[in-house]
Parts: C-alpha cells; sequence; structure tokens
C-alpha cells in the first residue's frame, strides 16, 4: 500500500479548506493579481499604497483574493484610472455577454 | 434541450468583476494583454522557493557570497537575477545555534516574491499574521518545530518596503553535497522560518 503523507497545515482547526500549493485557484484572481502588479509598474500608484489600502482589507480575515480585487477596484478608481459607474456597466455589459452569446461561441463586448 | 445548454455559464462575480476591470482599463490603454500574461505565467510557474533554495545553498558553500547576503542582500540575490518587482528591499536573516527567525507580515501578506513566489494559503491568514506575533514559540510549534529556551526567536514583520529570507542552518552531514543537491534540500517553510532543513 502507498504510503500516505500527512503535512501539518497551520491554523487546521481554522481553515476549512486544504491548502493548495498553487499561488491561483481560479483565472479571475491570477488576472486580478496581473493587473496590480503591472500598474504598479507603470508607476500609477506605489507598492507602500497599494499595501496600505490592502492591509486595511486584510485587517478582516475575508478571502485573500476577493479582498486583493476589492483593493484594486479601489486603487483604480482613487487613481482615476476608471470610475465605478464604468465598471458597473461593463460589469453589466458583460452579463448580458454572457447571457446571450451562443455556447461555442467566444464572448465579447458588442461595442 | 436545456435553457442553461444553450449560452455560456455566467462566470461568478469576481470574475465579472475582473473583466469589467480589464476593459476599462484596456480601453485607456493602460494595461497591455501580453504584459498581463507573462506577469501570470512567471508566477504562476516560474518564480518560486526554489529561487531562494539557489540562494540559501550559495550562502552555506561560499562564505564570500554569505558575506554580500549580509551587506546587500538585495544586490547579492539580484546576482541570480532575482529581483523585487515592487522595489522593495532584501534582507538576509541568519539562524544559527542561538537564534531562530520568523518572518511573519502582520498588515496584509508582504512576501519576497522574488525568491519565494507567491505566499502559501497559511501565511496570509490571520490566524498565523497574530500568532506569529504573540506567540512565536507556540506558532513554531504548530509547524512541528520546538526552539529550546535558550534560544532566541525573533519575528520579522515584512513589510511593503523591506522583505526577509530567513537563512536557514545547514543541516549536519551534508559536508558532501555540492550547491545544486543543497539547494533540493531547502524547503519554503524554512525560509520562512516556520520549518528547519533536514539532511537527506
Amino acid at each position: 500500500m502507498p504510503r500516505i503523507r500527512s503535512r501539518l497545515i497551520y491554523g487546521s482547526r481554522i481553515l476549512s479548506a486544504p491548502e493548495i500549493d498553487a499561488p491561483f485557484s481560479e483565472p479571475w484572481q491570477a488576472q486580478a493579481f496581473a493587473m496590480a502588479v503591472h500598474l504598479n509598474e507603470k508607476s500609477l500608484f506605489t507598492w507602500s499604497e497599494w499595501a496600505e489600502a490592502f492591509g486595511r482589507y486584510r485587517a478582516s480575515d475575508g478571502d485573500y483574493w476577493e479582498d486583493w480585487l476589492a483593493c484594486l477596484e479601489e486603487m483604480t478608481t482613487r487613481q482615476q484610472l476608471c470610475s465605478v459607474d464604468q465598471l458597473s456597466q461593463l460589469k453589466s455589459d458583460w452579463e448580458a455577454a454572457y447571457e446571450t452569446t451562443p455556447h461555442g461561441q467566444v464572448v465579447t463586448l458588442a461595442r | 434541450m436545456p435553457h442553461d445548454h444553450d449560452h455560456h455559464d455566467m462566470p461568478p462575480d469576481p470574475a465579472l468583476r475582473v473583466k469589467a476591470l480589464e476593459t476599462a482599463l484596456l480601453d485607456k490603454g493602460l494595461v497591455d494583454p501580453d504584459a498581463l500574461d507573462l506577469i501570470v505565467e512567471t508566477y504562476a510557474h516560474k518564480v518560486g522557493p526554489q529561487n531562494g533554495a539557489q540562494v540559501v545553498a550559495r550562502a552555506w558553500t561560499d562564505p564570500a557570497y554569505l558575506e554580500r547576503l549580509r551587506t546587500d542582500a538585495t544586490a547579492a540575490i539580484a546576482e541570480f537575477g532575482f529581483g523585487g518587482r515592487q522595489g522593495e528591499h532584501m534582507v538576509a536573516v541568519e539562524n544559527t545555534p542561538e537564534v531562530h527567525n520568523l518572518v511573519v507580515c502582520t498588515l496584509c501578506s508582504c512576501y519576497p516574491w522574488s525568491v519565494l513566489g507567491l505566499p502559501p494559503v497559511w501565511y496570509k491568514s490571520s490566524a498565523y499574521r497574530s500568532k506569529a506575533v504573540i506567540d512565536p514559540r507556540g506558532t513554531l510549534a504548530d509547524f512541528g518545530l520546538s526552539v529550546p529556551k535558550e534560544r532566541e526567536v525573533r519575528v520579522w514583520d515584512s513589510t511593503a518596503e523591506i522583505r526577509y529570507l530567513v537563512i536557514p542552518q545547514r543541516p549536519e552531514g551534508t559536508d558532501d553535497l555540492d550547491e545544486t543537491a543543497l539547494a533540493a534540500l531547502v524547503t519554503r517553510e524554512s525560509m520562512i522560518g516556520t520549518g528547519e532543513v533536514k539532511a537527506p
């Protein structure tokens, strides 16, 4: 019988999900991560500004990547790279695109 | 034919918000899709604890390198081509028979990406972030590490500007191993301070 290797997971009594080694579990997490890094590299905000804002989101123990995304929305709107209304409208547009695009076709925004 | 097979499954809410953001930023020419892909590719597959392990193995085998690491860790790590994307300074903290070092980020989860990749789930948890500072020995015990009372435990709180890399102690009985073989022994946990390097 193969030997089962157990791993100690920090706070296993607190964390319900087993630790996954891959940094991202869903593609949107990777995209949100990359956008923050990219915008920082383009000097649209400093990493200290990012950490200050992200620290506020992380003060409560929510989902890491959802906090990351909320922080990214805050940073981009605060720096006036986009507006809250614009993001809300685009989100609705994407929802509509997913609802109306037939299966098998690439979902795109009708612009 | 069931209706829900006619169209695409609706992505989860955060995925739609990411799409909205991406569209808005693309429209303004603020993001380059190729650059985004490259960042994802780098952190999903290329950068990880194997980078830090190379640094540690060289520090163990090359006294001149260790000295450079002590003087200016950012520059010494850059010798491998590993550089911080956020312009952060790296500090190497050495474990010795007298001192055990433990790294945390109490604010969020600042982490030395260039040498360790992205942080593991436990590093990001509030349980670890608070307990590492309040009860470092208890935290180490959670990871199965028992540090004798006479050995000092130092906790380093990372920031956006300063990130720490623990240089674990080289295990005994590894004199015959070369740098590559040594690097293979170095674990991510040992470079955060929640683990030790064991001889093969």
